[in-house]
């Protein structure tokens, strides 16, 4: 086995943790850059998918700050084009998926992903109480979290006339159920969940 | 036979026309579609952004609930909600230990055997041939069939379709009279959850997916996912000044057009709550196109 490939069984480093929760291999990757060029959303990025495969591949914890800081693991659609375009299989998404929830955890969410993060909170947020999503509830907690009040107002009344606009959430019976599966995974870490 | 149906959080709000045309297509050709008791949310995006176990865990309480009612295939006409019972099913398969974690944190019994279909899965099996002879209106338009990306991505997992130029769609359009034009944006991504928090994006995407599907001559765009839908019919403005031209061609859900062409009422299929308005002429078909 070579070095390069040695590291990525090394759970201290990013690429070795990636690999035992995940089954992904990085060192896979051999830079074709097929992921970059189908990406709907590569332009938009601070790095594109080919570049963090490959910064994860050097196991430098430089590179791993930079992956964890990135705006890339947010703005990522999770459309599934890389994966399915590249040569090796590399499962890319289900990277993205854990690179985001750790970046959660240390607290090293990209300043620019704030909406996005506060949109995906106030969704979890709406389905944690009532068990189904709230549409209502997931703008007035999104607005709140931003402070983009104004933003899309002359919707809602085009959305209410149209009948796609619920006034009350949908609530299952065994609330309970969903608030301990809840519990139960995010253990009240993340705030605001 | 009773199919089950999970219809999933968007078809209960903002795509409740999709909810209401899948019932009146059921209806219509006598398919018994049963909701799971109690569903909850896939936890669709957000989850699976933010905590693996969760993103596991709301689809596994839906399956197992099917599961309890003694349902052997369910359909799940949201494409988003598909794709997450679905990676919940694979993943659950392969990993034991991850099926008894999820198990114990859903404190329902989870086999993970049901069937899930898709909208066009359904479509094919319960209806299929049966489309021909009940056609009153044929469905006589130019349209670009716009699978999006979680109907046949990852391919690995769903095994539907061709991932690249996937042809259902387009196979159950021609039986109903429509020509599916062939373009280039079939399962490109129109922006999905990022509606509200970077309708930028979304208007670019979309966009582009519109002027492709305008410029090949498309007079509609047939879709099979609430966000697609939501994105394109909704998202209207964003896109038109995105792509500084006024589009008017309407999102139909494909639902929608088999009702169209079976002659259900449009009220009963929900056409009147879209943004863009559905307004397409009824048109007899030319000499061209019977020989054709």
């Amino acid at each position: 086995m070579s070095s390069e490939i040695h590291i990525h069984h090394d759970k201290h480093i990013l690429s070795g943790e990636i690999l035992s929760q995940t089954g992904v291999l990085a060192a896979k990757c051999y830079q074709c850059g097929k992921c970059s060029a189908g990406c709907p959303l590569s332009d938009e990025m601070d790095y594109p998918p080919s570049v963090i495969m490959r910064m994860l591949q050097t196991g430098f914890s430089e590179n791993e700050e930079k992956v964890l800081r990135s705006y890339t693991i947010w703005l990522c659609v999770t459309c599934e084009m890389c994966y399915e375009r590249c040569p090796m299989e590399i499962d890319i998404p289900v990277v993205m998926d854990f690179l985001r929830e750790k970046s959660l955890k240390l607290k090293k969410t990209n300043k620019k992903a704030k909406d996005i993060i506060a949109f995906h909170k106030a969704f979890l947020s709406t389905v944690n109480k009532t068990g189904r999503l709230f549409e209502i509830g997931l703008i007035a907690g999104y607005k709140l979290n931003t402070f983009h009040l104004t933003q899309d107002v002359a919707l809602a009344p085009k959305m209410l006339s149209r009948g796609k606009l619920p006034l009350l959430p949908e609530k299952i019976k065994n609330k309970k159920n969903i608030a301990d599966i809840f519990n139960k995974t995010l253990k009240n870490k993340e705030k605001n969940i | 036979m009773k199919l089950g149906l999970y219809p999933g959080c968007s078809l209960k709000g903002g795509s409740r026309e999709y909810k209401e045309s899948v019932a009146a297509l059921a209806e219509a050709f006598e398919i018994e579609l049963y909701e799971i008791p109690d569903w909850n949310c896939c936890g669709a995006t957000a989850a699976h952004n933010l905590n693996h176990d969760l993103s596991l865990s709301l689809p596994a309480r839906i399956i197992a609930l099917a599961e309890k009612e003694g349902l052997e295939e369910i359909v799940v006409p949201c494409a988003a909600c598909y794709s997450r019972l679905s990676i919940t099913v694979h993943e659950l398969k392969n990993d034991e230990n991850l099926r008894k974690k999820i198990s114990e944190i859903i404190q329902i019994e989870y086999k993970g055997t049901i069937r899930i279909l898709n909208i066009i899965q359904m479509i094919q099996k319960y209806i299929g041939k049966k489309i021909q002879g009940r056609i009153i209106n044929p469905f006589n338009y130019k349209v670009a069939c716009y699978y999006g990306c979680l109907l046949v991505r990852p391919h690995q997992i769903l095994k539907f379709d061709r991932p690249e130029d996937p042809q259902t769609m387009d196979v159950l359009l021609k039986e109903i009279g429509a020509t599916p034009i062939d373009w280039a944006y079939k399962v490109e991504c129109c922006g999905a959850g990022m509606s509200v928090s970077r309708t930028d994006i979304v208007a670019m995407l979309s966009g582009k997916i519109m002027k492709d599907a305008i410029d090949r001559g498309a007079e509609a765009i047939i879709v099979i996912c609430p966000m697609c839908h939501s994105n394109l019919d909704m998202r209207r403005p964003e896109i038109n000044k995105y792509l500084c031209q006024k589009t008017d061609i309407p999102v139909i859900y494909i639902s929608q057009a088999i009702g169209m062409a079976i002659g259900i009422d449009s009220l009963s299929l929900g056409l009147h709550r879209h943004f863009v308005p559905v307004s397409l002429p009824v048109k007899e078909k030319t000499v061209e196109e019977n020989q054709g």
